[in-house]
């Protein structure tokens, strides 16, 4: 043996020495069974939080929609011509600066609008059915609605306009319950999330006790052995976020494509009316990113407590 | 270096496993530590491990209170202390050569900077060509011989060795303890926990440590 210092022996050109494992099992069946565990609950708390925000973006969508239409009314009166009076209104309501589009529906729209309720084939003509004029605003400001109230009462009396207030807030409340519920979701996901990482990373701790103890008794400091679990459980816990994550953005992306295709259909539009088009803002983007971050850092944290909890039992 | 005075360990409300130890050991002394399977040899090594607290009395090491010790300060005794444990504790995970180099690595220390003093170490203790070899494939007295290289690479002030030579065949022992002689010469305290009676016969100059029934007696070389 040598004095210790290393310089008086040739360092030996070993290329075969292999001399650069890690002190913590890169691969054993505990870490791939840690890293399965943080990659599904990653693609489940991915699912929630972007579906999420599509259904907070979307509902903004159906607000600003609906709260910038509205409906004027004409109701038939017999000797009254009621075309006219529809023309009449129409050409009142598009010389408002502050409306966007006026489409009247024809009579024929009208009694379409009915079959849900009264079904096909019959004859509508006799029935005194309220002709209806969509108006889409450009903005949703009270001031604008009265004074459009104000010009169709003096040029047509026999219009009423509705402002759908009250089922505007309906729509707002439910709006907001589905939000909140979206919310809610998402942060029992990240609770449960967090409590499955923690018993996995307990686990997968669990087999490495042994090499806690051996490094603790050859004179490694806490801080040195702390440093190389962290290191070791976060990857695992990069490595499974990144599969979650992945697999959460290729799935909407996919729903995206799918949506865009099916378009066309009746319910491909209904869907897109009530979900968007289910395209990836940068917003989502950025919080599968911070959802994966954040669940590498959780493992890596978790480790490193775990590591000096087991340190401390032991002195 | 290590002194114990009145020192006494029971676990929880039963009764004492070992008391009333009194004895110490010298800068560059050699002293077997024996006593039947279960007297409490191994109690014993990791009380002067420090991985035991005692339940009474003091233990004076490297001439501090081990009681009144941070945790930074017991890891700087400890790489000051070789330890062969009975089982071994190799890491399934690392070759022969990783296990060996262990204490330095944990040091901080280049690879570059020990690689030919582990290579040397592990042909000095005939593993030179298990270098990559994991603990899986060595037989027991090879895993020995990588604990007990282990032990020594960092050139201990003491060596604690729990059973060292108890898997290997009589000529390997007599190779290793003359490794442990080569460390004691170069002033190494050496510890070795043994029942083998024709292994203490080889070292009439060794002090005796003879535990039984929780008690402790020490015959110097002189009276053994």
């Amino acid at each position: 043996m040598n004095d210790g210092s290393g310089g008086e022996l040739p360092i030996p050109a070993d290329s075969q020495l292999k001399r650069d494992m890690p002190l913590v099992p890169a691969d054993s069946i505990a870490g791939r069974a840690l890293v399965v565990v943080i990659a599904i609950m990653t693609f489940l708390a991915c699912l929630t939080a972007v579906g999420a925000l599509l259904i907070a973006e979307a509902s903004q969508g159906w607000r600003a929609d609906v709260s910038r239409e509205v409906t004027i009314q004409i109701k038939p009166h017999p000797g009254e011509d009621v075309q006219a009076l529809v023309s009449k209104a129409t050409e009142v309501a598009a010389r408002s600066s502050d409306v966007a589009d006026v489409h009247a529906l024809s009579k024929s729209e009208s009694e379409h609008l009915l079959e849900p309720w009264l079904g096909q084939g019959l004859d509508l003509s006799q029935l005194p059915i309220p002709r209806l004029i969509v108006v889409h605003m450009q903005t949703r400001q009270q001031s604008d609605l009265e004074s459009l109230r104000a010009a169709l009462t003096e040029a047509v009396p026999q219009a009423s306009l509705d402002d759908h207030a009250l089922w505007l807030s309906r729509l707002d409340t439910m709006a907001d319950v589905i939000v909140i519920f979206a919310a809610a979701l998402f942060v029992l996901m990240i609770i449960a999330m967090a409590t499955a990482i923690g018993f996995a990373t307990r686990g997968a701790m669990a087999g490495n006790r042994e090499i806690i103890e051996v490094l603790h008794f050859v004179g490694a400091e806490d801080r040195y052995i702390a440093r190389q679990f962290q290191t070791h459980f976060m990857r695992l816990g990069l490595r499974g976020a990144a599969i979650g994550g992945s697999a959460a953005a290729i799935l909407f992306l996919a729903a995206s494509l799918f949506s865009a295709l099916s378009y066309s259909s009746a319910g491909g539009r209904e869907i897109a009316a009530l979900f968007g088009a289910f395209s990836l803002t940068a917003g989502a983007y950025v919080a599968i990113f911070v959802i994966c971050a954040a669940i590498a850092a959780l493992t890596g944290l978790l480790s490193r407590q775990i590591v000096f909890n087991h340190l401390r039992e032991l002195a | 270096m290590l002194c114990f005075e009145n020192v006494g360990l029971r676990y929880g409300m039963g009764a004492e496993v070992v008391g009333d130890l009194n004895f110490s050991v010298d800068p560059q002394s050699f002293q077997f530590l024996t006593g039947p399977s279960g007297a409490g040899k191994t109690t014993i090594l990791r009380l002067m491990l420090l991985s035991l607290r005692p339940t009474r009395g003091t233990i004076q090491i490297f001439g501090e209170d081990a009681s009144r010790l941070d945790k930074d300060v017991i890891t700087g005794f400890r790489r000051r202390i070789g330890v062969v444990f009975q089982d071994f504790r190799l890491l399934d995970h690392l070759t022969t050569y990783e296990n060996v180099a262990l204490p330095l690595r944990v040091m901080g220390r280049n690879e570059a900077s020990y690689r030919a003093e582990v290579v040397e170490l592990l042909d000095w203790v005939g593993l030179g060509d298990r270098k990559n070899a994991l603990p899986a494939v060595l037989s027991g007295g090879e895993k020995q011989r990588a604990a007990i290289a282990r032990a020594l690479i960092a050139r201990p002030e003491l060596l604690l060795a729990d059973e060292p030579t108890g898997n290997v065949d009589p000529a390997m022992a007599k190779r290793l303890l003359r490794l442990f002689v080569e460390l004691h010469k170069s002033g190494t305290a050496i510890v070795i926990a043994t029942h083998d009676l024709a292994l203490m016969d080889q070292f009439g100059y060794a002090r005796r440590l003879v535990v039984g029934d929780g008690r402790l007696t020490v015959y110097d070389a002189e009276t053994a």
